[in-house]
């Protein structure tokens, strides 16, 4: 296979395809690779097979139904839609959000991170072979998932935000049990890190693996923690502060904050994910420190807002940063009790063509933690089928993860002999 | 390496972590299992403990409902109907998204979240 690698001939090269239809897929793509022996030297996807037509959906229903319906573009991050939903709705409609509305909306906000980044590192050491870190890590998140029910009501989708406001309080009883939980994480995500951050197989698995360099991440527009890790310091937090974060203080985290050498690669993105769940804990400390007693929601009464929603008339744009990234939405109203138009940016879309430099040069047995370090949904490679010289073999994502698996142990085992 | 395989020896000594609801190994027949359950033979393992404030099944009390059709208007899954000919509000349980919004806007209390969320069933009412 390496000789075949090492002469760079057109007719010795063959096509990989990975994708795009799963019938558990939540964003089906299709990936193209051009294959020399065991190196990807050309990179292709394929967007759009599934469209759900929510966007469409939107503009059948009243403002205050479509905060559940943006609920649901995503199961993982159903605070950071509908937030910046109701962002756009009051920046049209001139309403202000009450300061402790502010704050409950940041804590929700930051738990949803804290448990999203923690779903993250455990699907990539799964990436990885790591199934009994993939456990462990799980397991962890169990009591953010306790804490995000003991305050909203449900474990996901978490139905808190509303227009001009949020609907339930958290209060004085409820504080103990997540400064509690906080004190948790901050243990448990120490030993996540030494876990995750200091073995050596990891280390050789993802040191130098899809680097994304910073003119390429600045280039592609990527955003959150994948265009952090690459050392652009670009959040929405820091850069237009909103909700309570304005009277925060916060830092995006690149490696370069935390004292870490900037490489661009899988590793930096764990480290970055990792320190940011860190600076999540320490942001909803401080909320519960500072919070201010008042008023929860602009208005109470359900009716009266959306009478007056129903005679607003303008454009408005919201933004939120998202565990994954910023995430935009756009809605105009001309005076009716529905919307004219909805349109939403999530932070994955953004993310996808830096995958293109990442994977370029990379091994087949490198594509799923490759593919799994920007955060997207990973059930895209459940298919894959080779054609070479025009003959098919199909490679199933079992196969495929298997490959990566191997690649672990062959590691192990060199550095034992 | 070394960190978690500590961890993994110290898992050892402790009770699974997962709640093993209903039973603790999958029974040979399941219909069998559930008419043993209902007779008292075998005792269940109970599922975790809902957080007070839950949102689970909606209860309609129709005596106290006044017919203001507000619920139905804020209800984004259209899981809650108003039925002219019969006049009362009908509530599709397999569309409903759990939200309690329509809790949140009643006026006189007709609508309730309860805790119940085992709602699996044979039939569609």
């Amino acid at each position: 296979m390496k000789k075949i690698a090492d002469t760079g001939n057109e007719q010795n090269s063959f096509t990989f395809c990975v994708g795009p239809v799963h019938p558990a897929l939540k964003e089906p793509l299709q990936f193209t690779f051009k294959i020399e022996g065991e190196r990807v030297k050309k990179v292709d996807f394929m967007l759009s097979h599934v469209h759900r037509g929510i966007e469409w959906m939107g503009t059948r229903r009243n403002p205050i139904q479509i905060i559940y319906l943006a609920e649901r573009i995503c199961g993982i991050c159903n605070i950071s839609h509908p937030f910046a939903f109701c962002r756009a709705v009051e920046s049209v409609a001139g309403i202000e959000v009450p300061p402790r509305a502010e704050y409950i909306r940041t804590i929700n906000a930051e738990l949803e991170r804290i448990h999203s980044h923690l779903l993250w590192a455990g699907i990539a050491a799964h990436e990885l072979g790591f199934d009994s870190v993939l456990h462990y890590i799980l397991k962890a998140r169990e009591r953010v998932l306790d804490i995000i029910e003991y305050i909203t009501g449900n474990r996901i989708t978490k139905g808190i935000m509303m227009i001009g406001g949020v609907r339930r309080d958290i209060s004085k009883k409820q504080y103990r049990k997540i400064i509690e939980a906080m004190e948790y994480y901050k243990k448990q995500v120490k030993k996540i890190s030494d876990i995750l951050l200091k073995d050596h197989v990891v280390k050789a698995r993802t040191i130098n693996t899809g680097i994304l360099s910073k003119a390429d991440a600045i280039k592609l527009c990527a955003v959150g923690p994948t265009a952090r890790a690459s050392g652009v310091k670009r959040d929405v937090r820091q850069d237009e502060p909103y909700a309570a974060y304005k009277y925060l203080d916060v830092e995006a985290i690149t490696p370069a904050t935390i004292g870490k050498e900037t490489r661009g690669d899988v590793y930096d993105r764990t480290l970055v994910r990792l320190a940011e769940i860190r600076q999540s804990v320490n942001i909803i400390v401080e909320c519960l420190k500072s919070m201010p007693e008042g008023k929860i929601a602009y208005e109470d009464k359900i009716p009266k807002l959306l009478a007056e929603l129903k005679s607003v008339e303008g454009e408005g744009i919201g933004r939120h940063e998202a565990p994954r990234g910023e995430v935009l939405h756009y809605i105009k109203l001309i005076g009716n009790e529905t919307l004219f138009s909805w349109k939403v940016r999530a932070p994955t879309y953004a993310n996808l063509l830096s995958w293109v430099p990442m994977l370029l040069g990379a091994q087949i047995a490198d594509i799923p933690i490759i593919a799994a370090s920007t955060d997207p949904c990973l059930s895209c490679t459940n298919r894959a089928v080779i054609t070479k010289h025009g003959k098919h073999v199909v490679i199933d994502h079992e196969a495929l993860h298997e490959l990566s698996v191997k690649k672990t142990l062959a590691l192990r085992k060199v550095k034992h002999d | 390496m070394i960190v978690i395989a500590k961890e993994l020896v110290k898992q050892l000594l402790k009770k699974p972590f997962t709640n093993l609801f209903p039973a603790k190994y999958a029974p040979k027949s399941i219909k069998q299992f559930l008419r043993d359950a209902k007779e008292g033979k075998v005792k269940l393992n109970p599922p975790v403990v809902v957080p007070p404030n839950f949102r689970g099944k909606i209860e309609y009390d129709e005596k106290k409902c006044i017919r203001c059709k507000l619920c139905t208007r804020v209800c984004p899954a259209k899981a809650l109907e108003y039925v002219e000919k019969e006049n009362i509000i009908k509530y599709h349980l397999f569309r409903c998204a759990f939200c309690g919004q329509c809790v949140d806007v009643c006026p006189t209390g007709a609508l309730k979240l309860t805790k119940e969320f085992l709602l699996a069933g044979y039939k569609k009412d």
